[in-house]
């Protein structure tokens, strides 16, 4: 059961390091807390959902790295190549000279169509290589504009070429204030179009995650870096493997009481069937004890909201609309874009 | 990685071009120890073998700059190949008269124009050829005389119509009021409608303001008090001798460096790695909200380092609101009581996100944006600091504080234009006509109306647009 994790623009890219980097260093750890058999198990199979093995039996990363310039994708590969435990393989990357300058519609359509089949090609070249596929996991921000146009049009591809395949993003989601001025039109079209290939959105928020980094970790002169591996745990935590080849994997309802309360879950939902629990006996990256919870809830309708109502309220004044016009982008598209996501906050909203 | 190229043009773009390839070689130099010619030294420099061949890769052997470099009098870049830097330029990237413009536009743009037109196309061909991916023009020249306001603007029409797809950015001296060129107003305005209707973005520059940096250092450097001393190499001034020896430094020059290092900081982004990339084009595309709108006011701090151990190092936030000062300004203007359009945040060096987010919520409060970008702000991080400092801050603002400027030059240029005063200067060179005057003040005078339209939404009550009602 393999997943392709697939790194895009500078954020997927410095994210999907830290995130391979964590699983390996924790895979190599010996703070397990659990027995010594339990660890073995859990380290083949940790290997095995997350690298593949080559002739120099360096773990090889099963992820495939896109940028349209070529700085990040440099510096991501030394890194990896430089801590000897892991590497990304040699051929699993695909960069270009010159980036989206944060414009959604070069993204979109520019890039795109542009390197549509290179990167086709690159994406089944390493689905070739096993024997199962499960998914897609991408990586991708939705503020700038090769993760979030690129994203949203690759997104679109995969879910053509492999129908039955889940496909997740993970979407990273902008401060309020302070990374790319034009982020909440390129938030607003890169989720209405998400909405339409994508099984599931994973949404990380760079806000929160300050938060947590200051408050929680005390961190003092918090970095993207902090950030980034704040994001990466949280990944690893979700994504870890709870099925191998020895042990079935042990698959609980309601272990915590707390969660069965019916007015947490929509009417149609029934408590035991809304809650899931997976569960590794071994812990994951020193903490002894640790819990991952993906939730599908309202909590997002409240920065949707947000970032829709500031993009209208630009949109309105058409402030950059001719940048997005340049490159194909209409004001039809943008309207098209904005009753998608007005749509989704009405459902949210009527739960 | 993407390649730019600097068109230098006039007896100002010249000198100029010419402390930004100095300072440029000097920054390079710090970071790349092993003399390889990496991806950095790409972007403005190719690497070229003794007979005059690409090297793409490997140790560098001889860097050449993607320069043009062109000036209707041979004094300037006559003394440039005489310089240190003689061998960073080659003669197949120059084109230079005897006889100049004599501070005239129409002579510059009409008469140099057409008559150099096919050389000019040229050379910029060639020096795009030696690209595998050209991103964006540099222009510098000045507004107020004849060479690099006329034939400048000329150029800057050649480049649109020769290379569309490459992002035009012009750095442009605009004349003090006690210019000594009296037909300084006609020669702006004249190449104003060019630089509303052919440039990406274009960064305005007074020479008075940069005066008042200079004479601010000079300030600090005499001033007497024990125990500071500058660290030499970190003043935003310095140059290593790019025309002349030090002895003969004329005060152009400290003043040029300025803007060099502007242009450096602008950049810094896009050949350096950081946590936080910004590239060329990501400028244009988050500062220039409508067409017209892409003029740009810079501020750039620190301007020295102290190099005392026993003075603390100048907090960080220091820096964030010294980029707000009128002190640090490039042109003179009041940002901070007109209304921001947009705001880019170019900061290099030791710095975090935290930095830079703890510093836009301070200073927020204080400033004005327009309704619908009221979070109008753009960071980039890069790695690199500029040579002899720990951090640095270039500020872009695109601000309706650049309304003044534009208002003064138009009634400078209307103060001439009544009186016919010098006309028949202009007038006499061929296709040069009166509509071209009219012309100009007309798109002069509609730019200003632009932002008067948004001054007067400033300070109105914000009132949320209505949204979409969907009916599910």
């Amino acid at each position: 059961m393999s997943v392709v994790t697939v790194q895009l623009g500078q954020c997927g890219n410095q994210i999907g390091y830290e995130v391979f980097d964590a699983i390996c260093r924790d895979l190599h750890s010996t703070q397990g807390f659990c027995s010594k058999k339990e660890n073995e198990v859990y380290q083949a199979s940790c290997k095995e959902h997350f690298f593949n093995e080559d002739k120099s039996e360096v773990p090889v990363a099963r992820a495939l790295l896109i940028d349209m310039e070529p700085k990040v994708i440099s510096q991501t590969l030394l890194k990896a190549a430089h801590s000897g435990r892991w590497k990304y393989g040699q051929h699993s990357h695909f960069c270009q000279k010159q980036g989206s300058g944060n414009n959604w519609a070069y993204g979109y359509n520019v890039h795109g169509p542009k390197h549509e089949e290179s990167i086709m090609n690159l994406i089944q070249r390493e689905v070739e290589e096993y024997d199962s596929l499960s998914g897609f996991s991408i990586i991708m921000s939705m503020a700038g504009g090769t993760g979030s146009g690129l994203g949203a049009f690759l997104t679109q591809n995969l879910r053509d070429a492999y129908p039955n395949s889940f496909i997740m993003n993970q979407v990273i989601w902008p401060y309020g204030t302070g990374e790319v001025i034009v982020q909440n039109y390129n938030s607003v079209l890169t989720l209405s179009h998400l909405y339409r290939s994508s099984d599931a959105l994973l949404v990380h928020e760079n806000d929160v995650v300050h938060k947590i980094c200051a408050k929680l970790m005390n961190i003092k002169q918090i970095s993207f870096r902090d950030v980034n591996q704040v994001i990466a745990h949280q990944l690893g935590s979700v994504f870890q493997p709870t099925y191998s080849s020895e042990d079935s994997f042990q698959y609980r309802r309601n272990p915590l009481g707390g969660f069965k309360d019916p007015a947490l879950y929509t009417s149609w939902l029934q408590p035991s069937d809304a809650f899931c629990e997976w569960r590794t006996h071994r812990a994951f990256n020193k903490y002894e004890k640790s819990a991952a919870l993906v939730s599908n809830s309202q909590f997002l309708l409240k920065p949707l909201d947000t970032i829709v109502g500031k993009a209208w309220n630009m949109f309105a004044s058409k402030a950059y609309v001719h940048q997005y016009t340049k490159f194909g982008i209409e004001e039809e598209d943008f309207l098209d874009s904005f009753t998608v996501l007005e749509q989704v906050v009405a459902s949210y909203c009527n739960l | 990685m993407a390649q730019s190229v600097v068109v230098q043009v006039g007896q100002c773009g010249n000198q100029i071009g010419c402390c930004f390839w100095d300072l440029a070689l000097r920054e390079h130099a710090a970071v790349n120890k092993k003399g390889i010619y990496d991806d950095a030294l790409k972007n403005f420099f190719r690497n070229v073998d003794t007979r005059g061949s690409d090297i793409s890769k490997g140790r560098i052997c001889s860097l050449k700059a993607r320069a043009v470099l062109i000036d209707m009098e041979e004094g300037v870049v006559n003394e440039i190949l005489q310089g240190p830097l003689k061998d960073v330029f080659d003669s197949k990237q120059l084109i230079t008269n005897v006889s100049g413009s004599g501070n005239n536009w129409a002579v510059g743009y009409k008469l140099f124009g057409s008559q150099y037109r096919d050389q000019i196309v040229e050379k910029l061909r060639q020096t795009a050829e030696h690209c595998d991916c050209l991103q964006c023009f540099f222009l510098i020249h000045s507004m107020g005389g004849g060479t690099g306001s006329g034939l400048g603007t000329f150029i800057l029409n050649v480049l649109e119509d020769e290379f569309p797809e490459v992002y035009r950015f012009v750095t442009s001296v605009f004349p003090s009021g006690e210019d000594d060129v009296i037909t300084s107003p006609y020669n702006s305005v004249l190449a104003m409608k060019e630089l509303n209707e052919h440039a990406d973005c274009v960064l305005p520059i007074e020479n008075e303001s940069l005066f008042e940096i200079v004479s601010k250092i000079n300030q600090m450097l005499n001033s007497g008090k024990p125990g500071i001393t500058v660290k030499q190499q970190s003043l935003v001034t310095l140059n290593e001798g790019g025309i002349k020896k030090k002895l003969d430094e004329k005060p152009f020059d400290k003043m040029n460096n300025i803007v060099a290092n502007l242009l450096l900081n602008l950049t810094s982004s896009s050949r350096f790695e950081g946590s936080l990339n910004m590239d060329l084009n990501e400028i244009s595309m988050n500062l220039v909200p409508f067409p017209q709108l892409h003029y740009l006011v810079s501020s750039l701090t620190p301007l020295y380092t102290l190099a005392d151990v026993n003075i603390p190092p100048r907090r960080l936030d220091q820096m964030f609101s010294d980029a707000f000062s009128k002190d640090y300004q490039l042109i003179q203007a009041d940002p901070k009581h007109s209304l921001y359009l947009a705001c880019a945040l170019l900061v290099r060096g030791n710095v975090q996100i935290s930095d830079i987010r703890r510093n836009i919520e301070r200073l927020r409060s204080s400033l004005h944006f327009v309704s619908w970008n009221q979070e109008g702000w753009k960071t980039s991080l890069c790695s690199i600091p500029p040579v002899g400092h720990s951090h640095s801050l270039l500020a872009l603002a695109n601000n309706t504080c650049i309304k003044p400027t534009f208002m003064e030059l138009k009634t400078r240029f209307m103060r001439l234009y009544k009186k016919k005063a010098h006309l028949h200067h202009y007038l006499q060179v061929d296709r040069m006509e009166d509509s071209c005057f009219t012309e100009a003040v007309s798109s002069l005078s509609s730019l200003i109306e632009k932002y008067n339209e948004l001054d007067i939404t400033k300070g109105l009550p914000k009132h949320e647009q209505v949204r979409l009602n969907i009916v599910i």
